[in-house]
């Protein structure tokens, strides 16, 4: 991930910021200048809650250089509670433990570094419901 | 001369939260690995808490942070401070509390600064956050008392370096869950823990961890606060003492005249170890999980180098409404998954590739 890139879309990956349609309410991820359920331009920036249910996955072990302190790693897709279906990474829980259905929540974890010197990249990731 | 500090404007602890990763190191895979598991019955902690391969201080700090701001319920723009006391920030030069607020909504109108000092940076900030809100020129501030330490593998602080900590909103009294009676700081140049710059594991000056440091400055902060405040050991429902094994924090209390009783809430350490500059604020938050509106109670750290920060907080009604809003301190510590000690040194990079 390049720096500026990174920088630009930090609300994005911290927040989970979206856009809403402001004519027919659908809610999407990532933003969009134009609805594509009804095609107005008026959307405005929406952050979702962070909840949501496994749809399905896959495990990683054979990974890009920068994911590799991860292995073995869990990519997802997660139904939104607010309705777009996303990709992220799991987190807290093994190949053993992950269950499609199971209530995901949304958490800020490293994603990348860059190196020893480069910079530390922080984001979105999904980890089972923490119930209390 | 008071020695002691009292704010003019009524100020507390509006939301607390507190935040523990899920994996833990047993002591005796420690000791089984460089001692041949002759620990004699006698390991400083049962195990400690591990941050997972993404995690570190300002991941750990987001999610206490968090916890803290459900529990306040105010709007995270209202903020206008973001300090963050930790011995173990990711970046030497880059500020982990510019990125905790922009993660929580809190930027851009805020002051935002990394606290340091070594165990007690944490209760640092929570002292400059509570004199911030209580001067006026905050409504509300955010301190942050989280930690990843590391031990050199085979050092006797391996058994006990852990990872966790706590988040607090300070505002206005009329919001509080605990309001602040009064506090103290005492500050002396002690050489008894120090990490130089660019090393990675830090030494202890032996002849110096135990009485002319811990027993030292927190006997001074806690006799001191209660003196100017009139109170007695028995006015309190429950303290907690720096913890950086099991025993200390047990001794300490008996020194200055407080029940195994009153401690047993706040004392986490022989379940998660030392989380440094999170580990008296971690255990105050298991006290406010438990606590009722009325209880008095006492919150002294110790950080190495050497000072103490004590407090007294009194408990109001609005706990009870707050508590359940965010998951509780035993919450986290019950979520655990033990590992060994090869994945352990795989994710706290103790393994060099040459
Ligand atoms: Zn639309």
């Amino acid at each position: 991930m390049d720096i500026p890139r990174s920088w630009r879309l930090r609300n994005q990956r911290y927040l989970l910021e979206g856009t809403r349609c402001s004519h027919c309410d659908q809610k999407h991820f990532p933003p969009v200048l134009i609805c594509p359920a009804c095609q107005s331009r008026e959307t405005a920036p929406f952050a979702f809650s962070g909840q949501g249910k496994l749809y399905s996955y896959s495990v990683v072990y054979q990974a890009p250089s920068q994911f590799e302190a991860f292995v073995p790693y869990i990519v997802a897709l997660v139904d939104l509670e607010e309705g777009p279906r996303i990709t992220a990474q799991l987190t807290d829980v093994s190949p053993e433990e992950v269950q499609i259905g199971m209530p995901l929540e949304k958490v800020i974890r490293k994603i990348s570094e860059e190196g020893e010197r480069g910079l530390i990249f922080y984001g979105y990731k999904f980890r089972p419901l923490v119930t209390y | 001369m008071k020695l002691s500090m009292k704010p003019d404007k009524p100020v507390g602890i509006v939301g607390y939260g507190a935040y523990v990763p899920r994996y833990r190191l047993p002591a005796t895979e420690i000791s089984k690995l460089w001692r041949g598991g002759q620990d004699r019955g006698a390991l400083p902690v049962k195990e400690k808490s591990l941050p997972g391969p993404d995690e570190d201080t300002i991941t750990m700090s987001i999610e206490a942070a968090q916890n803290a701001l459900l529990r306040a319920e105010i709007d995270p723009a209202q903020i206008r401070s973001v300090w963050a006391g930790s011995e173990s920030h990711p970046y030497a030069v880059k500020p982990s509390s510019t990125i905790v607020a922009q993660a929580l909504g809190i930027a851009p109108y805020t002051t935002a600064a990394d606290f340091e000092f070594a165990c007690k940076a944490g209760t640092e900030a929570m002292q400059a956050a509570l004199g911030f809100a209580a001067s006026g020129m905050a409504s509300y501030a955010l301190a942050i008392a989280m930690d990843t330490a590391q031990g050199r593998p085979g050092d006797a602080l391996e058994y006990t370096a852990a990872a966790g900590g706590a988040a607090f909103v300070v505002g206005p009294a009329e919001n509080a869950v605990a309001v602040l009676e009064g506090s103290c700081s005492y500050s002396t140049d002690t050489p008894d823990f120090f990490r130089r710059s660019y090393q990675k594991y830090p030494e202890h000056g032996n002849r110096f961890t135990g009485e002319p440091a811990y027993f030292h400055h927190i006997a001074n902060s806690v006799n001191t606060l209660l003196g100017d405040l009139d109170l007695k050991p028995e006015d309190f429902a429950a303290v907690v003492f720096h913890q950086p094994n099991t025993k200390f924090p047990q001794k300490i209390a008996k020194m200055l005249g407080f029940s195994p009783e009153q401690i047993k809430t706040g004392l986490l350490a022989p379940r998660i170890g030392n989380t440094y500059a999170g580990a008296s604020p971690l255990g105050f938050t298991a006290v406010l999980d438990e606590a009722k509106p009325g209880d008095r109670l006492l919150l002294a750290s110790f950080g190495s180098g050497a000072g103490s920060d004590a407090f007294s907080f009194v408990v109001t009604d609005r706990i009870e409404a707050v508590k359940h809003k965010a998951p509780s301190t035993e919450s986290y510590i019950e979520r655990c998954v033990r590992v060994d000690y090869a994945t352990y040194a795989r994710w706290r990079n103790k393994i060099r590739h040459f």
